[in-house]
């Protein structure tokens, strides 16, 4: 009786979840049709339509995507070696043997989990006009380089660093930042991997600042260009709007569909660690 | 002792090779120095001269500003569009937050079992969140667009009128919330996954010994054991409610007449399109108090967990 009800469960269980993945997929799915058919198939949803690429090659002409894509690759890239570079060293001389002051600069760097840069753009805005760094691609990366969530996810994790290694490789002669090279950035690489790909995605899609900072169309990341072409440039041709999409999104999707596992194992140690 | 020996290491200077020139705390604040710099500059100070700026009138022209003392904060509370977005802001989290959470965690639910497919699956549920804001709002624009986009389309076979779903101020907030929902449900899905990977089988087992039934052992036992990650989840869902600014800016402007106007979209209308910066620093200091709240309290909770900013 219970195994009855309980299979009749089962069955009404992944009949729900098939239907919820599908409800789920159908968007993208949906821009992936209209993207590679012709217009007149915007809604028009038959088997045999002819497939095209025309549409990604109007997108292409219609906008200086080139631009944007290296924009965004630049920017995206500068922004996590500089993470890397300045959190590491923030990071590591807070997680060393307390010194005077090492607890306020640890809340210091607590207050920028708290206070999102997005509510900052009027006072960052002002900074980088000061700066002379209004619409460049520097301008847009500055505010995010002391990321405190670097540091504070690498201040955990040496902090879990066996003692005794860093004991030997000073006995061996070893300076402070060969001990920070030698030993604790090698055994911090897995946390490394999981924040760039945290980093990288969160910069691929960042978009208010990018937005308030780039006035010139040569310096516009991709979120940035999408919006403007999908806005101004296109009026209502959805096809061309949903190659753009497509394409605008297409590197960190085919990141993550083939390294799925390393893109949610990260996303889950940024939010847990 | 290990840390004993750590600090008369570095102090005394007699174990320390002589390549150590400098003492410990001073490279300490020499490594730290790079970060602090961009932190004071582009975190602290910001922070610190938007409170400032909430007491002074913005300058225009040559003129200098003038102060306001709590006057810009009157004008704040007299200000109807400062409610409207409020209400809206609350209204989007009172919506999105629990409709997030709950489908997270059937979606959690079902690929965390034997079902068939369930990589897929996951895959489906997942995927949303890794597309940039303005790339789902561009999908789904097209699908509210009246009489030709895609949710009235398949309405007309069934008879339903033309919708401008967006452009209606009385379903424009509840469609962008819908695309919020479709995007993040599946991000917070990975939270349950881990969570219910960490149950142990012996709990389910013992419950399914004492005669309880799926649905039993779902509210005895596996909700009670999933409410730390629920509660995790929630805060964070709750503050990136407040963040939300790019899906106003792409999909509806803030539109039509204030009704999808939320608090950081405000902000930013207020110091970029109307150009009132110091008023603007108003409303951001309210924004930041009342986030630092939200934040204060998750630390509280939840201490060595943080996210992605």
């Amino acid at each position: 009786m219970s195994g009855k009800s309980n299979a009749f469960g089962t069955v009404l269980a992944t009949l729900g979840g098939w239907l919820m993945a599908r409800a789920w997929l159908l968007p993208m799915a949906y821009a992936v049709w209209a993207a590679v058919h012709p217009a007149a198939y915007v809604a028009k949803f038959e088997l045999m339509a002819p497939l095209t690429l025309q549409n990604f090659a109007k997108a292409f002409a219609a906008a200086p995507f080139a631009t944007y894509f290296l924009n965004t690759c630049i920017l995206v890239s500068g922004i996590l070696v500089m993470q890397f570079g300045i959190c590491t060293l923030g990071a590591f001389a807070l997680a060393r043997a307390p010194f005077r002051g090492q607890g306020l600069i640890f809340s210091l760097v607590m207050v920028q989990l708290m206070v999102t840069p997005d509510i900052l753009i009027v006072e960052n805005y002002r900074t980088l006009s000061q700066l002379g760094l209004v619409n460049t691609l520097t301008g847009i990366g500055l505010p995010y380089i002391a990321s405190a969530f670097g540091i504070f996810l690498l201040r955990q994790t040496f902090r879990s660093v066996p003692k005794e290694l860093e004991d030997a490789a000073r006995m061996e002669g070893a300076s402070p930042l060969q001990i920070l090279w030698r030993v604790y950035v090698p055994l911090a690489k897995p946390v490394y991997a999981a924040w760039g790909l945290v980093s990288v995605s969160f910069h691929w899609n960042n978009f208010l600042w990018p937005l308030i900072v780039t006035s010139s169309v040569n310096k516009r990341p991709l979120t940035v260009g999408l919006q403007v072409f999908a806005s101004v440039d296109q009026g209502i041709d959805w096809s061309i709007i949903s190659a753009a999409t497509l394409m605008s999104s297409a590197p960190l999707l085919i990141g993550f569909l083939l390294f799925q596992r390393q893109f949610v194992q990260s996303f889950m140690r940024a939010g847990i660690k | 002792m290990a840390g004993a020996h750590r600090q008369s290491g570095s102090v005394a200077g007699g174990t320390a090779p002589p390549a150590h020139r400098l003492a410990a705390p001073m490279q300490n604040w020499l490594m730290l120095l790079p970060a602090l710099l961009f932190l004071v500059v582009f975190t602290i100070a910001p922070t610190i001269v938007t409170i400032i700026d909430s007491f002074w009138f913005t300058p225009h022209g040559a003129k200098a500003a003038t102060f306001a003392g709590m006057a810009q904060y009157e004008a704040l509370l007299a200000d109807p569009i400062f409610w409207q977005a409020l209400r809206n802001n609350l209204l989007y989290a009172a919506v999105t937050v629990p409709v997030s959470i709950i489908l997270a965690l059937a979606m959690a639910l079902w690929t965390n079992g034997r079902i068939k497919g369930r990589a897929f699956m996951r895959l489906a549920f997942f995927l949303p969140t890794m597309l940039p804001m303005i790339g789902a709002a561009n999908i789904w624009i097209y699908f509210y667009t009246a009489d030709y986009g895609l949710i009235d389309q398949i309405g007309h076979l069934f008879g339903a009128g033309s919708h401008n779903w967006l452009g209606n101020p009385h379903t424009a907030l509840g469609a962008l919330m819908v695309v919020a929902i479709w995007k993040e449900a599946g991000f917070f899905m990975v939270f349950y996954l881990a969570a219910l990977q960490q149950i142990p089988p012996s709990l389910i087992e013992a419950a399914q010994l004492e005669g309880a039934n799926a649905w039993q052992t779902f509210w005895r036992v596996t909700l009670p054991l999933l409410m730390p990650t629920t509660l995790f989840v929630g805060v964070n869902a709750l503050i990136n409610s407040f963040r939300v600014v790019d899906q106003v800016i792409s999909m509806t402007g803030g539109g039509p007449d204030n009704a999808t106007s939320l608090l950081i979209f405000y902000v930013y209308q207020t110091a970029f399109s109307f150009w009132d910066t110091y008023y603007g620093a108003t409303i951001s200091t309210v924004l930041l108090l009342g986030l630092g709240l939200l934040s204060f309290l998750q630390f509280a909770l939840f201490g060595r967990r943080v996210h992605y900013r």
